[in-house]
């Protein structure tokens, strides 16, 4: 048997958040997330907490595990000696026990125009890509939308106007795309103070990814980038229209 | 939503120690203290050099103490810390791509150690 102590809130009752203690039976090949089931099959129906997939796709079960952002359903309990603590992930509103208000995230990803901006009207059949053309933004369309990265960075959590890890390295994905033609509309979101400038590279964005994008790094190029448009627009201005 | 969520506190100074990484992060940016100081003594230096010879004198004097060494010594190791730690993330800044050959990140961040050594060899040459 292994101890969860897991974070509750109820918004209807509960002044604040409070932790409850569960016992749940240890086995090798279990995660965080089927613990958290069994619980409200076998011991409490009423926690709430968001999943789906239970294979690290979907991007729902994101929370902090021991106060690390992690998904539920890769986190092993084998990896985690003594009691397990489990809480809402970091930086969002809590909704009701381990779920968040995620509205902020949604709204911001919106903004980025996270979506192919046609270059020319789509003619008769697909549009054409080479593996290297692929390869520039293929890490980053990786992104589950999980926002282990929000809960992670101590920019967003200080500074919540920040557009944060995902909506930029989504933003940068799109950029990088040869079928696109929106990057000058998605600028005035990355390419502002709030946007890839509020970044200082901390990087543990990167690090808590469980799909191996590398935010850190697509906030980086923006910011270089960015750093050429405005040298661009400043020093030879005449070449803007012929771009 | 529910009608009433619940917004967790944040300190701004407890997030710095809830993992080490936090901590390494802190570190670099406060290095950049005790190379501004560094730079002002260098300044103060060169005018104190412009003030005439017992003026520098006295500055060599001051930098010669044991509380300047110490100084120098912690002043260097943030710098070198700095730079490496920027250095290894190079490779996120300028990814390079060859066709569909992505640059390995090794080649990229030992461009720079090659460049940073390549110019403390000329400047120590120099000075010679």
């Amino acid at each position: 048997m292994i101890q969860l102590e897991v974070l509750r809130y109820n918004p209807e009752t509960d002044q604040e958040p409070r932790f409850q203690r569960y016992e749940v039976p240890f086995r090798d090949d279990w995660v965080v997330l089927d613990a958290l089931n069994h619980v409200k099959e076998e011991l409490d129906p009423t926690l709430s907490y968001r999943w789906s997939c239970h294979m690290a796709v979907c991007g729902s079960c994101g929370m902090m595990i021991n106060g690390e952002p992690k998904l539920a359903c890769k986190a092993f309990l084998r990896n985690y000696p003594g009691v397990i603590r489990v809480e809402p992930l970091r930086h969002f509103p809590v909704e009701r026990d381990l779920v968040t208000v995620i509205d902020d995230f949604v709204a911001k990803l919106a903004r980025v125009k996270p979506w192919l901006v046609p270059k020319e009207a789509p003619g008769a059949g697909e549009y054409r890509q080479t593996p290297a053309q692929l390869k520039r933004y293929k890490q980053f369309s990786l992104c589950i939308n999980c926002m282990l990265c929000y809960a992670a960075c101590p920019e967003y959590g200080l500074i919540p106007e920040y557009l944060g890890p995902a909506a930029i390295a989504l933003a940068h994905r799109w950029n990088r795309d040869s079928r696109d033609a929106g990057r000058e509309s998605r600028q005035d979101e990355i390419a502002a103070k709030e946007g890839a400038w509020e970044c200082t590279f901390v990087g543990a964005c990167s690090d808590v990814c469980p799909e191996h994008v590398d935010p850190a790094g697509a906030i980086q190029q923006v910011k270089i980038e960015s750093t050429i448009d405005w040298y661009q627009a400043h020093l030879t201005p005449w070449l803007k229209n012929e771009k | 939503m529910s009608p009433r969520p619940y917004v967790r506190p944040i300190s701004a100074r407890e997030w710095v120690f809830r993992h080490p990484r936090y901590v390494r992060y802190m570190v670099r940016e406060f290095s950049c203290l005790f190379i501004a100081g560094w730079t002002l003594l260098m300044v103060w230096g060169l005018k104190q050099l412009a003030d005439g010879p017992a003026a520098w004198a006295a500055f060599l004097e001051l930098v010669k103490t044991p509380a300047s060494v110490a100084f120098h010594g912690v002043t260097l190791a943030f710098a070198a810390y700095h730079s490496v730690t920027w250095f290894n993330l190079t490779p996120k800044a300028l990814p390079l791509q060859v066709g569909e050959r992505v640059v390995p990140d090794w080649v990229i961040a030992g461009a720079h150690y090659a460049a940073w050594a390549a110019l403390s060899l000329i400047i120590l040459l120099w000075t010679l």
